[in-house]
């Protein structure tokens, strides 16, 4: 069977690698916990559910308002300021969610300038007056919308972007009005690309361990956490960690389903672009008023506060190997990126040639691991390949009695692979929605031209996806670079990044120290950010 | 850009100095890697050693040479606190060392009574207080904050803290477990709001007004005494520390400390590193950097910890602090303390 099909073992291989954290996480299934999960059910469990589940809806709510409303006024309406905006919109992609906490605490806490200000100004005093808390669930609903709308922005303009005029056409001549368009045209169009982004920003919202943390919000993480370390017990965490990924399963289940009930496809090769809506100047100034607000919150307001904070610190931290860090944290995204991006292409491309139960079953499962917990993927990688490690010590010390030490789960092997495992579905929520765009019917017409699998992937598909894969590789490469607890456990020796330096001195509640390596990470965070824009923008 | 993409991958392999020849010590720390480097350097320097540092979680670390196992290059492990040296032990991942000059210089309750781990520095929990809103001499003990009078004025932060773990840890070593659910049940109410951010946090509340009394390493004060910040200087400036339980069991105290791993293939050089930090030099150092308590009599302290006075502190085997933390954990969960 393997002989006809090279692909399919192929899937098998790359597939059961990713396997490898889910499975540790199902296996700790059949030591039971009792006691352990008799006190978490009787104290806190129903809690961090119930936490973690308002988290990820109110997080999806937010950022598909944000990112829906911002992507179709830039599509389709003209206002100033509008060509910038349309990558600023980007930039808060380049914020990890816990640095805009800490940013915002920062400044809106009680202690913080904003209320002291107020104080000074009014005359109040605690209690007196009230103040919306920030380390609060709705503080941290507004901290992730504010960082994950881009998920959301990006899908839904290309969506937006490529819908057919002629739907508009004929809509408007059945007497829709403009403003109906978006109801009645756009949005149902557009739909499997808003789920898709929502869905992606919630799975990030599960998975966050430090805004909640910081925020004293317990939840699944945090719960997984506890359990753990401060329990010690390894299995009920793990224990914790399925049931957590069961939360994202329904998820995945609701965002598939969702977009089964209708496909569609386009045919959107007239490359005449829609003429945007002219708006009067009080409307075109408060549009852009409007649409500046998320990159104002989401961006520059957090980088100012930054900014004064390494002001203040530029003459001791600068002194550091600090090109270095920047340089570790570039290479390593980077190649995160890539490797993760090509093996999403695998998984999805097989699906679309073979799309039986398997190739189904093998994308639904890789796409998992965004919701586990960094940690618990380090650990998960850790538990086999330290294994490995130790097989292949003892057969090379049998037969030369030389021990090569650890190979694979000692080197950066280890946190590509976690990256790989953690990102893959931003990854294959690109290349699959940007596959299922290209209709089946030039499959047909490439395979009736005599074109292999291989030449139609090159050059049929390929050329189509190429803002797909860019995005991809945009969306990992900027997560991998905020991405922290998996790089805190399985990096090498002396490999530090930016993240881990900023988390370092943040998490010791010295965020002025942290605002050096922070604003690295969102400096370079950008680069990729505008050279793909502008890519996208070619195409 | 394929080639450079393959290019960049290898030189992403081979940039890390895995296995070289020279002398070398692997040193797993959970003490962040700006806190514990330079000394390192300093040693390294002195013994013509190549010290590799990687910085985590001690639990993750510890976590991550269990997994290891024989295969692991860790010799030396750094925490900085005391449950996870006892974990690590426990976990059978340590090695005693006998050392005349560990014996001579740390005090026979801060090591391990096998010789496993043992303290370099010491950190006090406190309470912190604004001299304008509270009289010092109404709180004398840690309990006195469940009196009525306290309640709903205190900041702590989570349960999920270690110190907090570490210091109901020690209580229920000394009263018993009865006791110090009863004690936490009340001490709840003392809270002004659900527990967030960290010690640092807690102090700048009190500050603000938003409680008047807050429970914090005085490490973390001294910390925001030596800010950059000048605005953080200003609001540490205006904090006065209270030393509780001076009249009995005294304030509580955990550490900062070290163990050897079992297996270390360079065992004689971790020895070596560990009679180093009790050394005068490293003493003062790492003390010194991190606002905390030598362990080493007759190293001076900081300017800024003489200032916050001398003070009684507990006296519990810190063995038993590890031990009994996932019952403190236990008894904070049913007191609803988040």
């Amino acid at each position: 069977m393997f002989k006809r099909d090279p692909w399919h073992l192929l899937l098998l291989v790359i597939s059961a690698l990713l396997m490898l954290p889910v499975l540790a996480v199902v296996a700790s299934l059949l030591e039971p916990q009792w006691q352990t999960w008799r006190h978490l059910a009787d104290t806190v469990l129903s809690g961090y559910v119930l936490n973690s589940v308002i988290l990820a809806i109110g997080t999806g709510i937010v950022t598909l308002v944000i990112g829906t409303a911002l992507a179709y006024c830039i599509e389709r309406y003209e206002f100033y300021g509008r060509r910038w905006l349309r990558w600023l919109a980007l930039l808060p992609l380049a914020m990890p969610a816990y640095i805009i906490a800490y940013t915002y605490t920062g400044l809106l806490d009680f202690a913080g300038p904003v209320q002291t200000a107020l104080r000074d100004t009014f005359g109040w005093r605690y209690g007196q007056y009230w103040f919306p808390e920030i380390r609060s669930m709705a503080g941290a609903i507004t901290m992730m919308g504010l960082v994950l709308y881009p998920y959301v922005y990006i899908l839904a303009r290309s969506a937006f972007r490529e819908e057919s005029q002629q739907l508009r056409m004929a809509a408007m001549s059945l007497g829709e009005s403009p403003h109906m368009l978006f109801w009645r045209v756009s949005l149902p169009l557009a739909r499997p690309a808003l789920f898709t982004g929502s869905a992606l920003a919630m799975m990030e919202a599960l998975a966050d361990y430090g805004t909640v943390q910081y925020f004293g919000i317990p939840t699944l993480t945090t719960g997984i956490f506890r359990t753990w370390f401060g329990m010690g017990n390894e299995t009920a965490a793990a224990q914790m960690s399925a049931l957590l990924c069961s939360v994202v399963l329904v998820l995945l289940w609701w965002e598939q389903y969702s977009r089964r009930q209708q496909r569609y496809h386009q045919q959107t090769l007239s490359s005449s672009t829609m003429p945007r809506q002219r708006l009067s100047k009080g409307k075109a100034l408060l549009m852009t008023l409007l649409c500046m607000l998320p990159v104002l919150c989401g961006f520059i307001i957090p980088l100012l506060q930054l900014s004064s904070w390494a002001m203040l610190t530029w003459h001791d931290s600068l002194t550091n190997d600090f090109f270095t860090l920047a340089l570790n944290s570039f290479m390593l995204a980077f190649g995160g990126a890539i490797v993760t991006v090509i093996v999403a292409l695998f998984l999805c491309y097989g699906k679309r040639i073979k799309p039986d139960w398997l190739a189904n079953a093998q994308v639904r499962i890789a796409s998992l691991g965004y919701a586990i917990p960094g940690t618990v993927i380090a650990v998960g990688i850790m538990v086999p390949l330290t294994a490995l490690d130790r097989g292949i010590n003892a057969w090379l010390f049998s037969l030369f009695e030389w021990r090569p030490g650890l190979i694979f789960s000692g080197t950066v092997f280890a946190l590509l692979l976690a990256y790989c495992i953690r990102f893959l579905s931003v990854a294959i929520h690109n290349v699959d929605s940007g596959l299922a765009r290209i209709t089946p019917s030039m499959d047909q017409a490439a395979k009736s031209l005599g074109r292999s699998t291989t030449s139609m992937l090159r050059d049929v598909h390929a050329p189509l996806l190429k803002g797909s894969l860019l995005s991809a590789i945009l969306l990992v490469f900027v997560d991998i670079l905020k991405e922290l607890p998996a790089t805190l456990i399985l990096r090498p020796f002396n490999f530090n990044t930016l993240a881990v330096r900023a988390y370092e001195m943040a998490s010791d509640e010295r965020l002025v120290d942290a605002a050096w390596p922070s604003i690295s990470i969102v400096l370079v965070g950008i680069l990729p950010i505008i050279f793909i824009m502008r890519a996208l923008e070619k195409n | 850009m394929k080639q450079r993409v393959l290019v960049w991958l290898c030189a992403l392999t081979v940039a890390v100095p895995f296995f070289s020849q020279a002398q070398q010590l692997n040193v797993y720390s959970a003490r962040k890697e700006a806190l514990i480097k330079p000394i390192l350097d300093k040693f390294a320097e002195q013994n013509d050693v190549q010290i590799n540092l990687i910085t985590g979680g001690a639990d993750t670390l510890i976590s991550r040479i269990q997994r290891e196992g024989e295969l692991s290059p860790a010799d030396v492990l750094f925490t900085t606190d005391v449950g996870r040296l006892v974990r690590a032990k426990q976990a059978g991942i340590t090695d005693p060392y006998v050392s005349t000059e560990l014996q001579k210089h740390i005090p026979a309750n801060l090591r391990d009574a096998e010789h496993h781990w043992f303290a370099l520095t010491r950190r006090a929990r406190t309470i912190m207080y604004v001299p304008e809103r509270v009289d010092p001499d109404s709180l004398s003990r840690l309990e006195d904050l469940n009196k009525p009078e306290w309640q709903g004025r205190l900041c702590i932060r989570s349960s999920s803290n270690i110190y907090n773990q570490s210091m109901v840890a020690t209580l229920l070593a000394q009263l018993g477990s009865d006791a110090t659910q009863q004690w936490a049940n009340q001490f709840v109410n003392a809270f002004a709001r659900p527990p967030k951010g960290g010690d640092r946090d807690q102090i700048r509340a009190v500050v603000a007004g938003q409680c008047d009394v807050a429970i914090a390493n005085t490490y973390y004060l001294a910390g925001m005494l030596t800010d950059s910040d000048p605005a953080t200087r200003e609001i540490a400036k205006q904090v006065k520390v209270l030393w509780p339980n001076q009249q009995d069991r005294g304030t509580h105290v955990n550490i900062s400390g070290t163990a050897i791993i079992k297996g270390a293939p360079n065992k004689a050089i971790a020895q070596a590193l560990l009679d180093y930090m009790v050394s005068e030099e490293a003493q003062s150092w790492y003390a010194e950097t991190n606002g905390e308590y030598p362990v080493r009599e007759g190293v001076a302290w900081s300017q800024v910890l003489t200032d916050m006075g001398q003070f009684k502190a507990e006296n519990v085997p810190l063995e038993m602090v590890g031990e009994l933390n996932e019952e403190a954990l236990k008894i904070m969960d049913r007191a609803g303390w988040k």
